[in-house]
C-alpha cells in the first residue's frame, strides 16, 4: 500500500472528564473523496480540530504526506497543505471578496509572489467556485451560499492537497445542495483531496468513495456508501433500537 | 489611502517646523509638543487597537514607563537624548512584547482589563522606588542647547521628528505583508491561522511596535516638564488621548490617528487657554461618544462614504445625460 495522505493515529481527545475522541485512527488516501459522518456529539468536529491543528491531542499521533504534525501550529499545517472551511463562515469581513482569497495566497504559499499574480490567482479560483462576478463586494454582506463558496474558495487559496470541508451544506436548499457538491467534484477533480462532514446525507452518500462512522468519540464502522448505509451499527446510533 | 506623495510632505512637514522655531514664541512649541505627544500615542495605539483589533486601555503605562526610563538614565549617568530615546523604546517595546504574550490566553474586553491592570502595577511599583523619587517625584535640570531658540523649541523639533517616523512606520505596516495579515487578525483570528497566518508571531511584533513607540512619546516627557511624578506621567488623560484620537480620526488606516491626533490635540490645547484646562477630558468624552455613536469609522470613514456618494451621484447623472441624449 502506497502512504496515505493523511494518517491519524489512535488519537484521543478529552475535555475535562469528557472523552470526545478515544483512540479513533483513519487514513485518508491522495486525491480520495472521504465522508466523515455520525451523530450530533459524536466528535466529528473534535477530530478535524485536531486535524487541522486547532486542538492539540492527548495521545495518538496526526501524519500528514509521512510527516509528523501532531504538534504544528494551525497556520504551519495550512502551509504544508491542509486547509479547512468552516461551518459557520468566517470571512475577514472588512475586506473584498478577493481580498479575502489573497490572505491565503500570500500567507500559506511556499514562496513569495506579486500582488497582480496574486490577484490573478484569486480570480481564477472565485471563476471555478463560482463567485467571480462578486470579487470586488464587501465579503461581509455576502448571502448564505455565497459566504460557504467563499468558505471553500478561500480554503482552496491556501492550495491545498487536502481539502476539510466542515459541513457547508448545513442550512442549504436541494438546488444549493448541488451547487455546492458540483464544486467539490470540481476541487477533487484537480487532486485534492476532500473530507466531507455532514449531515446532508444524500450529498455524503453521493460524494464519499469511503466513509468513517463516529460515535460518542468511537469509530463505528468504516467502508463504501453502500456498506454503511447496511451497516445495523450506523442505524443504531442514528435511530436507536 | 494615498493623499499626496508622503515623503516630500513629511520633509516640508519638518523644514517647516524647524523654521517656524524661530519665528513663533513660546508658546506655540509647548502646544505643538503636546499635540505631536498625542500624534505619537495615537498612532501607536492604532497599530494594536486599528489594525489588529486589540484594544489597550493601559497607554498610560507605557507612556510613563518611557518617561522613567528617562528619569533613571538621568539619575544614573545622564546620558544625552539620542541614548535616552532608544533606550526608552527598548523598555517599552520588551513591555510590549510581554503584553504580547497575554493576547495568547485574553481577548476582547479581557485584554483589555489586562492591559489597563498592567499600567496600575507599573504606577504602585513608581510610587514605591525611591531612586525616581517615589511618590515625590524628580527633577531634570536641562541645559542650553546650540542653535534653537530655547530649549522647548530644541524638544519640539526632536518630538516633530520622531512623529514624523511613527507616522511612517504605522504608514509601512498598513501597507505591508504585515499588515495585511494583522487585519486578518482583526477581522477572525481562527480563520487567518487557518489561512496560514501567524497570528502569534503578528500580534507580537505589533504589541511591541506599539510598546516602544509609546516608550518613545514618554522619552521627552521628563525633559519636557522638567519634573516627573507617579500621578502626571500615568495621566488618564494620556490613555484616554490615546484612544479617542484614532477613534474619532478613523483607526482602519494610519491617516485616521493623525488627523484625530491634530484635530482633537489643537482643540485641547485651544480650550486650556480660551475657557479651561478642567475642560479638557468633557470635550474628549463628547467628542468620543459622538463620533463612536454616530461615525464609528471616524473622520477617514465619513470621508470615504463621501468620495462614494458623490461617485454615486457623478455616474447617475452621466446615466441620465446619456438617456436624455
Amino acid at each position: 500500500m502506497t502512504q496515505p495522505l493523511l494518517d491519524v493515529q489512535e488519537l484521543s481527545k478529552h475535555f475535562g472528564g469528557f472523552t470526545a475522541l478515544d483512540q479513533v485512527s483513519l487514513h485518508v488516501g491522495k486525491g480520495e473523496r472521504f465522508g466523515l459522518i455520525g451523530p450530533n456529539g459524536s466528535g466529528k468536529t473534535t477530530m478535524i480540530n485536531c486535524i487541522s491543528g486547532a486542538l492539540l491531542n492527548e495521545s495518538g499521533r496526526v501524519l500528514f504526506q509521512g510527516q509528523d504534525v501532531t504538534r504544528l501550529k494551525p497556520h504551519q499545517r495550512t502551509r504544508l497543505g491542509i486547509a479547512r472551511s468552516f461551518q459557520l463562515p468566517r470571512p475577514f469581513s472588512s475586506m473584498t471578496v478577493l481580498e479575502n482569497l489573497c490572505i491565503p495566497l500570500e500567507y500559506a504559499a511556499k514562496e513569495r509572489s506579486r500582488l497582480a499574480r496574486r490577484q490573478e490567482e484569486a480570480m481564477a479560483i472565485l471563476e471555478l467556485i463560482g463567485l467571480a462576478d462578486k470579487a470586488h463586494d464587501h465579503s461581509g454582506g455576502l448571502t448564505q451560499i455565497d459566504m460557504r463558496k467563499l468558505e471553500l474558495a478561500r480554503a482552496m487559496a491556501a492550495k491545498p492537497d487536502l481539502l476539510i470541508s466542515d459541513e457547508a451544506m448545513a442550512g442549504l436548499s436541494g438546488s444549493e445542495v448541488d451547487e455546492i457538491l458540483d464544486r467539490l467534484f470540481t476541487l477533487n477533480e484537480r487532486g485534492v483531496g476532500v473530507i466531507m462532514i455532514e449531515h446532508v446525507m444524500k450529498a455524503v452518500m453521493r460524494f464519499s468513495q469511503r466513509i468513517v462512522v463516529l460515535d460518542a468519540g468511537a469509530k463505528i464502522a468504516e467502508g463504501t456508501p453502500d456498506e454503511i448505509v447496511n451497516n445495523p451499527l450506523v442505524e443504531k446510533a442514528y435511530l436507536g433500537e | 489611502m494615498r493623499i499626496a506623495p508622503f515623503w516630500p510632505l513629511a520633509a516640508a512637514t519638518f523644514v517647516i517646523g524647524v523654521a517656524a522655531t524661530f519665528y513663533f514664541n513660546e508658546y506655540y512649541f509647548v502646544a505643538g509638543y503636546l499635540v505631536l505627544q498625542g500624534l505619537i500615542m495615537a498612532t501607536a495605539w492604532n497599530i494594536l487597537g486599528g489594525f489588529t483589533g486589540y484594544v489597550n486601555f493601559g497607554s498610560a503605562g507605557f507612556f510613563a514607563m518611557g518617561a522613567y526610563t528617562s528619569v533613571v538614565l538621568y539619575t544614573a549617568i545622564n546620558p544625552p537624548l539620542f541614548v535616552v530615546i532608544p533606550a526608552a523604546a527598548v523598555v517599552c517595546g520588551l513591555l510590549g512584547l510581554g503584553a504580547g504574550y497575554l493576547t495568547l490566553r485574553l481577548r476582547g474586553v479581557y485584554f483589555a482589563i489586562a492591559t489597563l491592570a498592567m499600567a496600575i502595577v507599573l504606577e504602585t511599583l513608581m510610587v514605591n522606588w525611591e531612586y525616581v523619587g517615589g511618590a515625590i517625584g524628580a527633577f531634570i535640570i536641562t541645559e542650553d542647547v546650540p542653535f534653537f531658540a530655547s530649549y522647548n523649541a530644541y524638544l519640539f523639533v526632536l518630538m516633530l521628528a520622531l512623529a514624523i517616523g511613527s507616522v511612517a512606520l504605522a504608514r509601512y505596516l498598513n501597507f505591508s505583508r504585515i499588515g495585511r495579515g494583522l487585519a486578518a487578525i482583526r477581522d477572525d483570528e481562527v480563520a487567518a491561522e487557518c489561512a496560514g497566518v501567524p497570528t502569534l508571531r503578528l500580534k507580537l511584533i505589533s504589541t511591541t511596535v506599539m510598546g516602544a513607540m509609546m516608550g518613545v512619546a514618554g522619552a521627552l516627557y521628563p525633559y519636557f516638564v522638567t519634573f516627573v511624578e507617579p500621578v502626571s506621567a500615568f495621566s488618564l488623560i494620556v490613555a484616554v488621548n490615546a484612544i479617542a484620537m484614532p477613534m474619532i480620526g478613523g483607526t482602519s488606516t494610519w491617516v485616521g490617528p493623525v488627523i484625530g491626533a491634530l484635530l482633537l490635540g489643537s482643540v485641547q490645547e485651544w480650550t486650556k487657554v480660551n475657557i479651561s484646562s478642567e475642560l479638557n477630558l468633557l470635550i474628549v468624552g463628547v467628542l468620543l461618544v459622538g463620533f463612536v455613536a454616530l461615525a464609528p469609522q471616524g473622520i477617514v470613514g465619513l470621508a470615504q462614504k463621501f468620495a462614494a456618494w458623490t461617485r454615486e451621484q457623478r455616474e447617475k447623472r452621466r446615466g441620465d445625460d446619456s438617456a436624455t441624449a
